[in-house]
């Protein structure tokens, strides 16, 4: 049942959230050991929002747009006296003081938080593998990995866990895992979503947005969780645009451009790039223009992102130093404490990229990497700017793969930052992009295509995602 | 140093390798000509966000102090800060 479905029966009174609780508690019973999307499931909590909702409809209180629905939480959300770990060794055991700004909307939307979902360790990965608590298996087939780093969201709701997920994204951590684990992923316009409680790994690329099993269901929960927080000073001060009022518009007179940047990148399966020309074609169908458009600067993207990103983390991560919360190993003095705190707590994964971001800010490269990077950022805006003065929504693949195996890039840092090619771009510009099944490949693997709009182009985005899905084969 | 990281002999060999194929494969932003191109920090236009300077709630000390790994006096206890040498 759709998320949409159970608020409006739960809304209603046609059934009772406690019942609808109960069913995704017993599927998670049933698959969860074989999967690992969670690193807690939180069936107390659930069974409690659950007769709260059942109490207000009883009451003839209105619960809200939510009513009933399990929501997936990624572990680097905040909830209140409920563990939180990023899925690092570093946070376990932590129990935040305050929830973030998303939690706190989808609890008062009437929403049932039911898990908090593994994820690469403080986002960092394409995989989930990279997470203290061990990876989580794709759904679809349990030799995969489902994507990362919103892994664990997407193999929830993927395995019916839960009727929605939160992730975050920094450089294509909700859109690559939706198209692995064969679901909807948007990503939104940087500051529509609060980042108030949201664990920061890179701060002016991070952003959480909805993993789901329809676009309809993406729309629900991004309108919930959309708008201005004053908790979160890069928040946009202005009224979030509704989502599902234009949601079946149509893309009748839209002009597509598919990005040759992202649809020829190196590594793309031509599985891959079919589904982009068969999404496209769909699009053509229902009266849009297609044409093939070049945003030059985006080859460079993923380049720029591995320096901007360590760096940003680099300092962010600055505060896991075994004084205020999390683990301490002890030391003779402060400096010894800090580091053997931070290399017993943190993964190689963090490890390296702490030691990158440390270096591309050192006094005599910042200039040549991180200073460059952020020029290249320049770029890549006005190259996208250009391409939005002809094009309406931009087109390309989500992840230049389908699911791999588990082990088959964990070796190779580079070869898994490959697999963010196609989503960093569009972060870089801060701009939204959405994330659509469309299709298996040869090992009946989801396919994701990926469509991309200027800043604040949701509603667009969403008709455009909206059409694909319904021509999905 | 920087980076506060207590790495192991072994964990510096591995990195080596490893920070260079990543550095090699980044530095390929250098071959963009940036010359009177700005830098961008930050993708949106929002500059000094202001709020009336009105105390609201804060955090419970005490809650928050509970999950310190070792605290004295209500504050954070840590190890000594300064070594002994001159």
């Amino acid at each position: 049942m759709s998320a949409h479905d159970i608020a409006s029966v739960v809304r209603e009174g046609e059934r009772l959230a406690q019942d609808v609780v109960e069913e995704y508690l017993a599927e998670i019973d049933a698959r969860e050991s074989e999967l690992h999307s969670f690193n807690h499931v939180l069936a107390v909590e659930a069974r409690d929002a659950a007769a709260a909702v059942d109490a207000a409809v009883a009451r003839g209180d209105d619960p809200g747009p939510l009513a009933g629905v399990p929501v997936a939480l990624k572990d680097n959300m905040c909830t209140r006296g409920v563990p939180t770990t990023c899925s690092s060794k570093i946070l376990e055991g932590w129990r935040p003081p305050y929830s973030a700004t998303v939690v706190e909307r989808v609890v008062a939307a009437g929403g049932i938080p039911i898990g908090k979902t593994n994820l690469d360790e403080f986002a960092m990965g394409s995989s989930t593998e990279n997470s203290a608590f061990g990876p989580t298996r794709n759904p679809r087939n349990l030799d995969r990995v489902p994507g990362g780093s919103s892994g664990g969201s997407a193999a929830a709701v993927a395995a019916g866990f839960a009727a929605v997920g939160l992730g975050s994204d920094t450089g294509g951590s909700i859109r690559q895992p939706a198209a692995l684990s064969g679901v909807v992923g948007i990503k939104p316009t940087y500051g529509l979503v609060s980042r108030y409680g949201l664990i920061a790994f890179a701060s002016s690329l991070d952003q959480i947005g909805p993993l789901s099993e329809s676009v309809n269901d993406a729309a629900l929960l991004l309108e919930v969780i959309a708008g201005h927080d004053p908790l979160d000073s890069t928040s946009i001060p202005e009224p979030a645009p509704g989502l599902r009022e234009t949601l079946d518009a149509g893309v009748d007179g839209l002009r597509v451009g598919i990005v040759e940047e992202l649809a020829d990148a190196e590594g793309v399966q031509p599985d891959v790039a079919a589904a982009v020309e068969q999404a496209a074609l769909a699009l053509e169908k229902e009266g849009a223009t297609v044409e093939r458009v070049s945003v030059p600067s985006a080859a460079y993207g993923l380049s720029a992102y591995y320096l901007i990103a360590p760096a940003e983390a680099s300092s962010n991560l600055a505060r896991y130093d075994g004084v205020r919360y999390g683990l301490r190993v002890d030391g003779p003095d402060t400096a010894t404490m800090n580091a053997r705190t931070r290399d017993a707590g943190f993964g190689p994964e963090v490890k390296r990229r702490v030691m990158l971001g440390t270096y591309a800010l050192s006094a005599g490269y910042y200039d040549a990497y991180y200073g460059q990077a952020q020029r290249v950022r320049t770029l890549i805006i006005r190259d996208f700017a250009r391409a939005y003065d002809r094009f309406d929504v931009l087109l390309g693949p989500t992840s230049p793969t389908t699911a791999f195996e588990l082990g088959a890039k964990t070796a190779d840092p580079l070869s898994m930052y490959l697999s963010d090619v196609c989503t960093v771009p569009t972060s870089l510009a801060g701009h939204p992009a959405a994330s659509v099944p469309f299709g298996v490949d040869g090992d009946g693997l989801p396919i994701g295509v990926q469509v991309l709009a200027p800043a604040l182009g949701e509603p667009v985005m969403f008709r455009v995602a909206r059409t694909i899905e319904v021509a999905a084969p | 140093m920087l980076a506060r990281l207590a790495l192991t002999d072994e964990e510096i060999q591995r990195l080596t390798g490893e920070l260079a194929a990543i550095v090699e494969y980044a530095a390929a932003v250098s071959s963009l000509d940036t010359a009177d191109v700005p830098p961008t920090a930050h993708p949106l236009p929002l500059v000094n966000v202001f709020r009336p300077d009105d105390p609201g709630p804060a955090l419970d000390r005490d809650e928050v102090l509970a999950q310190a790994p070792a605290t004295e006096h209500g504050q954070f206890r840590v190890p000594r800060i300064l070594s002994d040498a001159p």
